[in-house]
């Protein structure tokens, strides 16, 4: 059986002369959480966005398979790919103040998601919306439909923006660094929240975050992503266990773990910054902050497997970093 | 030797207009904070947001008067003490470092600009500006650069010269690594403890980042509502949070340990209001052990050993 969400090879572009994102392979399984993880820069939020067929105008998808549900959503009409969104997969953005309309208030923005894709009653939609606020944590939820997104805090909004999204049954949620924006405890709360729904719904959740720590506690599989590429893939515990590509065991040395890193001792980290990858790039796009780059990471990369669903994109053999 | 800061029962109340035709809010966004800070420490300040840490970092930076109360740093008063010689003794590196350099002047003329302020001719500038480049890891040939030919991290070492350039003995940062990425925030965090041990700089380090705080500092104050709800050091702090809210705060932490899932922190969704602060205990409202006296009395700050917590129940 195929996955909820199936991807392989994707690409995008907005210009002539850079690439986004470079053939980009995921799998989101029905009621597990992917998490897609990496720097800014790397092409994480625009390969969700890519998925949802929501580029910004100029940009280019192309891919070898793009499937939901078993359907191929490379050659959807924009129209069949609306009726999609909202509906059958959802997304939450980051700051959920740019992503409410502050003109309207919260229950006629909600009401709207579930009378334009499932029909029915306004008084039906404001029915199921007062349900799904309380679902999500949110007290006095019939007042809170009466308001306008300036009155609530980050937290709560975000907690709109979930329960809007739940509006109509929706079988794939991609949260695209939903709490970022957000105080620790809050974000504990979200991200618990968000478990709670998946194991009630079903969800599957395609997770994208730049944090090592919420992937490590919300992520059933993860890839990491570097330059517009899927560096390194696998299950949580086989990531965290047996880090592989030199980007992410770098990546896990930046973050000082209590107890790991003597107070005061420097961290790991890893020298330059995220480049630009031109169209027609070749090789790895790590090389150039790599320790252990030689000439022949200038031409190709190899693919290769650790273990059975642990990939990762580099000439080291499996076992180097042991 | 005097401590280098020392707060004294201070308080920051902001008036938060309303609208032409209703009161004006009251937010009590610092209010009643006592604390010293030792000589070539790091001294971290946690908390969520709206806790009055960032406005308490512009208090010692001499940007807000006090409303009530009395800052020295190094002994003397803020209040009194001229501008020209409080940039010479503290200065600021904020978060954003996007925003917080001008983007229509050169790194030379950023970094040079303190010097100029305080009557340092051309040519000097030029050679003290290459040589706190070179101290922040620039190549001095950036001088000639603008802002956005920069690099998030380059940016921030930026502002970290420009903080420099004076020699001051003080530096407060505010949320100085939040705007960048894991790898580079790493490099920041070196550079910042390398530069306090080489030039015996006092850090004053403002973030929500506790990770980052329990790997740089060594004291640690947390903030609620305007309040230090516990003052203690790090590791005493962190081993052994005393109260409630630290806990909470602490237990929200997301390590990057697979399997430990996501903790509930037991905050309910009650947030905090700087301009509506509660009766009694400030924090009662979320507290997950408020007793009933919490919502009347209001808790006195208590030495337990070396810390001090400010709960009536600890």
């Amino acid at each position: 059986m195929s996955a909820l969400l199936e991807v392989q090879g994707l690409r995008v572009r907005f210009n002539s002369r850079a690439e986004a994102v470079r053939g980009v392979s995921i799998a989101v399984e029905k009621g597990e959480t992917h998490c897609l993880v990496g720097e800014s820069g790397c092409g994480k939020s625009v390969s969700a966005l890519a998925v949802m067929g929501l580029l910004a105008k100029g940009g280019l998808r192309a891919a070898d398979r793009l499937e939901f549900a078993g359907q191929d959503l490379r050659h959807l009409s924009e129209r069949a790919m609306s009726r999609l969104r909202g509906d059958r997969m959802a997304m939450i953005f980051q700051e959920p103040m740019t992503s409410l309309n502050p003109a309207y208030t919260i229950g006629s923005q909600m009401a709207e998601v579930r009378t334009r894709h499932r029909g029915g009653s306004r008084a039906a939609a404001l029915d199921r919306a007062a349900e799904l606020l309380g679902r999500v944590g949110i007290t006095a939820p019939g007042m809170r439909l009466a308001q306008y997104p300036h009155q609530l805090s980050g937290g709560l909004r975000q907690r709109v923006m979930i329960a809007m999204a739940l509006m109509c049954e929706p079988e794939l949620l991609i949260a695209d660094e939903p709490t970022t924006a957000l105080d620790v405890t809050v974000q504990a709360q979200i991200l618990r929240l968000l478990m709670e729904l998946q194991r009630e719904l079903g969800l599957a959740i395609l997770l994208i975050t730049h944090d090592l720590g919420i992937v490590a506690r919300m992520a059933d599989r993860v890839s990491v992503m570097y330059a517009g590429e899927v560096v390194e893939s696998a299950s949580a515990a086989a990531l965290f266990g047996a880090p592989t590509h030199p980007y992410t065991r770098g990546l896990l040395e930046c973050v000082p773990i209590p107890g790991k890193v003597a107070r005061g001792a420097p961290l790991g980290s890893i020298p330059g910054t995220v480049p630009r990858i031109p169209l027609g790039f070749a090789g790895c796009g790590f090389r150039d902050r790599c320790a252990h780059a030689d000439a022949s990471c200038a031409i190709s990369v190899k693919r290769q497997s650790l273990t059975a669903g642990h990939d990762y994109a580099c000439r080291l053999p499996a076992g180097w970093a042991a | 030797m005097s401590a280098p800061i020392e707060i004294r029962d201070v308080t920051k109340h902001f008036r938060q207009s309303t609208g032409a035709f209703s009161a004006p809010r009251l937010v009590r966004a610092v209010d009643g904070v006592s604390l010293s800070m030792k000589a070539g420490g790091c001294f971290g300040i946690v908390g969520e947001s709206g806790c009055g840490k960032s406005t308490l970092a512009r208090l010692i930076l001499g940007l807000h008067p006090v409303t009530a109360g009395d800052i020295l740093v190094d002994g003397q008063s803020l209040a009194t003490m001229p501008r020209r010689a409080r940039a010479r003794l503290i200065q600021p590196v904020f978060q954003d470092p996007f925003s917080s350099l001008n983007p229509r002047r050169s790194i030379r003329d950023i970094v040079g600009l303190p010097l100029a302020a305080q009557g340092v001719g051309g040519a000097e500038i030029d050679r003290r500006v290459h040589a706190m480049l070179e101290r922040v890891g620039l190549r001095a040939e950036m001088a000639g650069r603008l802002p956005a030919q920069l690099s998030g991290g380059q940016r921030q070492r930026v502002a970290i010269a420009r903080a420099l350039v004076l020699g001051p003995r003080i530096v407060v940062c505010d949320e100085p690594t939040s705007a960048l990425d894991v790898s580079v925030q790493a490099q920041i965090i070196n550079l910042l403890n390398e530069l306090r041990r080489d030039l015996g700089l006092t850090l004053v380090f403002i973030s929500h980042n506790l990770a980052v705080v329990e790997h740089i500092c060594d004291e640690v104050a947390v903030m609620y509502l305007g309040r230090v709800v516990e003052h203690a050091e790090t590791d005493a702090l962190f081993h052994q949070p005393t109260h409630p809210y630290t806990r909470a705060l602490l237990a929200s932490v997301l390590t990057p340990e697979p399997g430990l899932g996501i903790p509930d922190v037991g905050l309910g969704d009650q947030y905090p209001d700087p301009a509506n602060v509660p009766p009694g205990c400030r924090f009662h409202p979320r507290c997950p052990i408020a007793a009933a006296r919490c919502a009347v009395e209001t808790p006195a700050p208590r030495m337990i050993g070396a810390r001090r917590v400010e709960c009536l129940l600890a």
